[in-house]
């Protein structure tokens, strides 16, 4: 088994956006769903966190510091998720199911280096 | 901290309450900021409730996000205001350094009114009535402009131009409707006949999407539970109107099947009624029966009491049901009125009367692109043995159907021309 870091992202143009509160609710359901379907198969090894948009990137020794949100990134993290599967073509398969992709954003599936 | 949310519509129902109460703290000439900030509110709880769960209060939860969102959009907009410095100088020399914080913190704690108030403000008598019922929709129904323009089949430019004007008129009010102004019922005038188009058009509407549109008939239903609950609107007509909706909402369950198809009136079956509905409408119904004015939700109220309490459509006194119509017709004159006041008449004194009374219909014109009108000719004709005339107006009553269920409903009525064509 592996594990594997989802990067839940959104492009801050997505037509999908906001929505009604309607479908606001509807996309929440379908997260509870999708958490609740992962930890109950056992694959969800780190729940993760929401994040806000914005903050700062630090570089160059500290002189440089961008201030979120960055204009060169086209997308926002909403969030991640550490998650348990066979190799990454399974972990690409469960990432299928997400309800990001309903709504214009996309899941970036990073293997977490073990050695 | 996994708390399930009460049902599925209710960041729709909050989005009115938060709306209703920015703008009530903040002043509705700030109405789009109060929207903004609702948004990004509900937008960031899918995001925290998703990972985390369900607050165990979620409205709490809301309500303080949506006010700390609206501090910070304030705070956001003061910012760009001090580097645009010709307009900024001035209100920043007024305002000091209080920040909007303590700006908030003087406005008088939220009340439970303020949906109530908002419902009264968004019938402005400069915005035209189909506006109010879109405003209504949007602002405390939590309707976006593509599904209020989906409710009223509307094109969605259509609906955001009718709401924006609509707004337009609202922000230039500043303040939120005082429910003790001197135009008090002169508003709830509006206001109940907004709510009535608004449940009307959920349980007539031409909606492609299904016959009758729930959520329309839903939301009309708990706003007028507001009006009723607060004694200066809870007037006769407001109850009369609130039963009428409950004793009609009552026949949902048997007037659209699993399909979605629809059942008229003689052929419901009964059983399926809501009685819980029934009853709740006839109390309303008894407590509205005061004062000196007869509404027209009065006499609707009256007719659906009269359907509600009939065992099947042969023992109802259509006798009683013609009287109401009529008394209904000197109140609010109208063609469909007039129509449904023929087939009540058919069913009193059989097809033929029926008949001659559709086609004497004054303003028979505006019911052209009705598809009821060639329909109940259609009905009638084939009650009075002419089938090949009833098959001519169902036909017709056919290309007039406006959602797939009228449609099928019609074909049903064909199907029944053919069979009776047979000895």
């Amino acid at each position: 088994m592996s594990e594997f870091l989802y990067l839940y992202r959104l492009p801050a143009d997505s037509p999908e956006l906001p929505g009604s509160p309607r479908n606001m609710q509807q996309r929440l359901q379908k997260w509870t769903e999708w958490f609740r379907d992962l930890e109950a198969k056992g694959t969800l090894k780190v729940l993760g966190h929401p994040l806000q948009t914005g903050g700062a990137v630090v570089a160059d020794g500290g002189r440089t510091v961008l201030d979120g949100p960055y204009a060169e990134s086209k997308d926002i993290v909403l969030g991640y998720s550490v998650v348990q599967a066979k190799d990454l073509a399974e972990a690409r398969a469960i990432a299928g199911g997400c309800p990001v992709l309903s709504y214009g954003g996309m899941v970036e599936v990073r293997p977490i280096l073990q050695m | 901290m996994t708390a399930a949310l009460p049902d599925e519509h209710f960041f729709r129902r909050e989005s009115g309450r938060l709306v209703s109460t920015l703008a009530g703290m903040l002043g509705v000439h700030q109405l789009a900021l109060a929207e903004d900030a609702v948004q990004e509110t509900l937008a960031a709880a899918v995001e925290v409730w998703a990972f985390r769960g369900v607050p165990d209060n979620p409205s709490a939860w809301l309500m303080t996000a949506a006010r700390n969102r609206a501090v910070s959009l304030l705070r956001r907009e003061r910012t760009a205001r001090r580097f645009a410095p010709e307009i900024g100088r001035q209100t920043d020399a007024e305002g000091a350094d209080a920040g909007p914080d303590s700006a908030v913190a003087h406005l008088p704690p939220p009340l439970r009114d303020d949906e109530l108030r908002m419902m009264f403000s968004c019938c402005h008598p400069d915005i035209p009535e189909d506006a109010q019922v879109a405003l209504v929709l949007s602002l405390l129904g939590g309707f976006s402009a593509h599904e209020a323009a989906e409710a009223f089949l509307v094109s969605r430019a259509a609906m955001e131009k009718r709401l924006s004007r609509a707004k337009k008129v609202l922000s230039g009010t500043r303040a939120l409707f005082e429910l003790g102004a001197r135009d008090f019922e002169t508003r709830l005038t509006a206001v109940q006949r907004a709510l009535y188009l608004l449940f009307n058009e959920g349980y007539h509407g031409a909606s492609p999407e299904a016959a009758v549109r729930l959520d329309l008939c839903r939301e009309a239903m708990r706003l007028v539970a507001l009006l009723v609950e607060h004694p200066p609107a809870a007037t006769p007509a407001t109850q009369a109107l609130a039963a009428l909706m409950a004793l009609n909402a009552a026949r949902i369950p048997a007037r659209v099947d699993e399909s979605g198809d629809l059942t008229e009136l003689a052929r419901q079956d009964r059983s399926r009624w809501d009685t819980r509905l029934i009853g709740r409408g006839l109390e309303l119904l008894e407590a509205s029966a005061r004062g000196e004015v007869v509404s027209e939700y009065h006499l609707e109220a009256a007719i659906a009491a009269t359907h509600a309490l009939a065992p099947s459509a042969e023992e109802t006194p259509w006798a009683d049901v013609v009287e109401l119509y009529d008394a209904l017709l000197r109140i609010r004159p109208s063609p469909v009125v007039a129509l449904n006041r023929a087939v009540a008449l058919a069913e009193q004194m059989g097809p033929e009367r029926g008949l001659q009374a559709l086609r004497s219909i004054p303003g028979a014109e505006r019911l052209a692109a009705y598809p009821f009108y060639p329909a109940a000719l259609g009905e009638l004709e084939l009650r009075s043995g002419r089938v090949d005339e009833a098959r001519k107006h169902f036909r017709a009553a056919h290309r007039l159907a406006r959602n797939p269920t009228e449609k099928t409903f019609l074909e049903r009525r064909l199907a029944r021309c053919e069979a009776s064509k047979k000895p």
